[in-house]
């Protein structure tokens, strides 16, 4: 590793109205190192990366990146092609690829002249797959990116930057959406790139990968420097405790007795678009006081699955029992009626109406409640004395009860969402996806909070991607694999793992 | 004479093509609009203006060319307004849509019956001749069907293909296209969101305004009120039949063409026994059934109605 400074961020600032983003942030990058950003949720991580790409303007502070002979010059803050220019490229968490044009269209977009003629997508095929060969990246080039799996939309993300030559490479949270093989694959792939020269910062959760892929941790809270540490010298507890500012408590499992079955599924066929997204599942019963953890890569019917736990979806044939009783209506209210607590997958999307308030979104699920609304007229008084009760209890924070929720952060819609779900005692709980994306406090929270609700009898059926996850909080695993779901023989990773690619029955 | 016998006539095929050719330039127009995100419902009044402005430029004196010009650049300003409204200001693509319209029928009625105030029927002007290209146009067939239309005509099939050639061959279409699929996928590979929506807005509006200026300097050689009759909504509609797409535009363009020629002829052979408003509806049931088959599905632009503020996401 070189120790010649290619990025030096000098005090940068960055407000948002009142809340300040980043306070005198100050940050130095050296040639081919790979530099890990840590920091909770809105510890202001994203913001400081897209003042560095030109997205947000700083109040203060300047950005200088090294040119081609090395040294430092100052960039022209707020402009995007100027960070492109001067070697800066960024893969940003939420993808910024037009879907409906191939690999190769997004990756050469920006870098034509918009006035040509015509293209050399000859030329421009070649140079990519030269970068492909050389960095190990690769993904199909002449397929719509719409129909490209996440990994493959992830590494056409950073062929995009490094198409344009760039010296410095910032991702971020560039695995949130992949598989731990695929993740693996991508810091070793980063790590080869790094060897050659680039210099790199990602940003990220996983304080695994942080520790085994980083030579350098930079941490943020509340949007200010706190510290950083050579990776060597760091184990998982000083980031953690350097990210938090306090020892992190690891919520232990109890050992506990099920009680009687809250849900019962028989025979439950939901037709998928092929076989293999087929959900076939004879028999599964979740249990009061037991968290029964899903493990399997996405798309293997889990969304079938928790659609038909939340009455979004109608199965072909077969039974529903919850709590006893038989479900012949399968209807997003008689579920909630019948007593289960949803956590979707997608909180932004199927979580929470983010043009409505905080306080509405709180209440949506039970409009018909006295406490909520009277003779068909909403009690606006009692919504948002009852979100500020909420916001209290669940530590929602955010621009206030009566702001739109989208103005929330992730793990503070989450928390919303976990307010409005255990506020109702539900005797069933699904939990999809619950951490995803979420920082370590938030997601020990929503963990914390599944294990409350076991204690106090609930059933959880817990869906996740995330295996530590499964084997940190379930009391028995099963393993969804092509709309079929199998017992994992026993709690070790590698057993699971070979279930989840469907190699062992 | 049956309905067969109809359809294998040339006039039947070459009033199609001429009933179509507006269609072609609308359709293309608010198709450029829509493939970079935002509707133009600014598009009847659009056709107004064209067809006005076209029409007034000629009777002034400024040569056909020099009208289609004017009509473009009529187009091209409400383009601009419209394009100001919705881009960088965000509003509704709707409401501004429908502002233009209104705004740019009553400017084009105003502006009309200010310089005409007593006339009852409208000047005329020498419109496009057919061009009656030697050898062609005396084919079987093809002749008049194909090479006795105006320029104008011509000028709207070639525009077929220089929209696609610049949506599927040019570093501009790809561009376009992104920008109506995700804004920020141009924002972050360093192009202007802001300045490929206007331009796409503003180019195609002026496509429209041809459509316009067609209806008042080749199909017919004056302007009336109410003479653009809705051919901008149905361009809207034939926008989705033909899934944002130029050659299936032409298709779309082509069919109602053909419905509306059919249903003249059909009316007078069979017009004593039915009453003629059926007729003069059949065009826009059948294009209804059309659209109902071929939007199934449809593949809209994923940030079509959707404003786009930079630092936003």
């Amino acid at each position: 590793m070189a120790s010649d400074k290619v990025l030096s961020l000098n005090g940068l600032s960055k407000r948002f109205g009142s809340v300040v983003a980043n306070n005198d942030v100050s940050l130095t990058l050296n040639k081919g190192e790979v530099l890990a950003l840590l920091g909770e949720n809105g510890a202001g991580k994203t913001t400081l990366m897209n003042m560095l790409f030109g997205h947000y303007l700083p109040d203060e502070g300047s950005v200088e990146v090294a040119d081609e002979s090395g040294a430092l010059r100052a960039l022209p803050l707020g402009h995007p092609q100027a960070a492109i220019a001067a070697g800066v490229g960024m893969v940003h968490q939420h993808f910024t690829l037009a879907e409906n044009l191939n690999a190769l269209d997004n990756i050469v977009m920006g870098s034509e002249n918009l006035r040509a003629l015509h293209r050399n997508r000859r030329a421009a095929a070649e140079k990519i797959q030269t970068i492909m060969t050389r960095s190990g990246l690769s993904a199909p080039l002449d397929v719509p990116v719409g129909r490209l799996s996440v990994g493959e939309r992830q590494r056409v993300e950073i062929l995009k930057a490094l198409y344009r030559d760039v010296r410095i490479l910032v991702l971020d949270e560039p695995t949130a959406v992949l598989t731990p093989q695929e993740a693996d694959t991508l810091f070793e792939n980063i790590g080869a790139m790094a060897r050659d020269g680039l210099s790199v910062i990602f940003i990220s959760h996983k304080l695994r990968e942080v520790l085994a892929f980083s030579h350098r941790i930079a941490v943020l809270r509340h949007g200010a420097n706190v510290g950083e540490i050579a990776t060597a010298d760091a184990d998982e507890r000083t980031i953690a405790r350097m990210m938090v500012g306090a020892d992190t408590e690891r919520t232990e499992r109890s050992a506990m007795e099920p009680g009687a079955p809250v849900l019962s599924l028989r025979d439950i066929r939901v037709p998928g678009r092929s076989e293999r997204d087929t959900l076939e599942i004879p028999e599964l019963d979740v249990c009061g006081n037991e968290i029964v953890g899903i493990a399997g890569v996405s798309g293997n019917g889990q969304a079938a699955l928790a659609g038909v736990i939340s009455g979004t979806v109608q199965p072909q044939s077969g039974t529903i029992e919850i709590g006893g009783k038989t479900l012949h209506d399968f209807s997003p209210t008689a579920m909630i009626g019948a007593g289960v607590g949803r956590i979707p997958e997608d909180r932004h999307h199927d979580g929470i109406v983010g043009s409505m308030s905080v306080a509405e979104n709180m209440v949506i699920e039970r409009l018909d409640d006295e406490e909520v609304q009277k003779n068909g007229l909403l009690r606006r008084e009692a919504i948002v004395r009852n979100a500020e009760r909420l916001t209290e209890a669940y530590d929602v924070r955010g621009p206030g009860v009566q702001a739109p929720a989208r103005l929330l952060s992730g793990g503070n819609i989450q928390k919303l969402i976990l307010a409005r779900v255990f506020e109702q005692m539900p005797s069933l709980i699904l939990a999809n996806q619950p951490t995803r994306g979420l920082d370590m406090g938030a997601a020990a929270e929503v963990a914390r909070r599944l294990l409350e609700a076991r204690a106090r009898g609930a059933g959880i059926i817990l869906i996740s991607e995330d295996l530590d996850e499964v084997l940190g909080l379930a009391d028995r695993i099963l393993v969804i694999h092509d709309g079929k779901l199998g017992t994992a023989p026993s709690r070790d990773r590698e057993s699971i793992g070979l279930m989840m690619a469907g190699e062992m029955a | 004479m049956d309905i067969l016998q109809i359809v294998f006539t040339e006039s039947f095929w070459a009033a199609s093509l001429r009933i179509a050719t507006p269609l072609i330039f609308g359709v293309l127009g608010a198709l450029i609009c829509e493939r970079a995100g935002v509707l133009n419902l600014g598009i009847e009044g659009i056709f107004v203006a064209g067809a006005m402005s076209g029409w007034m430029a000629v009777w002034l004196g400024a040569g056909l060319w020099g009208g289609v010009l004017v009509a473009a650049l009529a187009g091209g300003f409400f383009g601009f307004i419209h394009a100001l409204l919705t881009v960088p200001l965000g509003l509704s693509q709707h409401v501004s849509g429908l502002g233009v319209t209104l705004f740019a029928t009553s400017v084009s009625y105003f502006t009309y019956r200010t310089a005409l105030p007593n006339v009852s029927s409208p000047p005329r002007i020498e419109p496009f001749r057919p061009l009656d290209v030697p050898i062609l146009s005396d084919l079987p067939f093809v002749g008049p069907v194909l090479f006795q239309q105006t320029a104008l005509t011509w000028l709207a099939l070639l525009m077929v293909a220089v929209v696609w050639y610049v949506l599927n061959r040019t570093p501009l279409g790809v561009a376009i296209k992104a920008v109506g699929d995700n804004p920020s996928s141009v924002d972050a590979q360093g192009l202007s969101v802001y300045g490929l929506r206007i331009g796409a807005i503003v180019a195609g509006s002026a496509l429209m305004a041809l459509g316009g200026a067609f209806l008042t300097m080749s199909a017919f050689d004056a302007f009336f009120f109410g003479m653009i009759n809705g051919r901008g909504w149905i361009c809207i509609a034939l926008v989705i039949f033909a899934s944002w797409r130029p050659g299936k535009a032409l298709i779309g363009a082509l069919l109602f063409g053909a419905f509306d020629a059919l249903q003249v002829r059909l009316q007078t052979e069979v017009g004593a026994l039915v009453p003629s408003q059926v007729f003069l509806m059949m065009p826009y049931i059948l294009s209804i059934i059309a659209l109902v088959i071929a939007a199934r599905g449809a593949d809209y632009p994923r940030a079509l109605l959707q404003p786009w503020f930079k630092g936003q996401r």
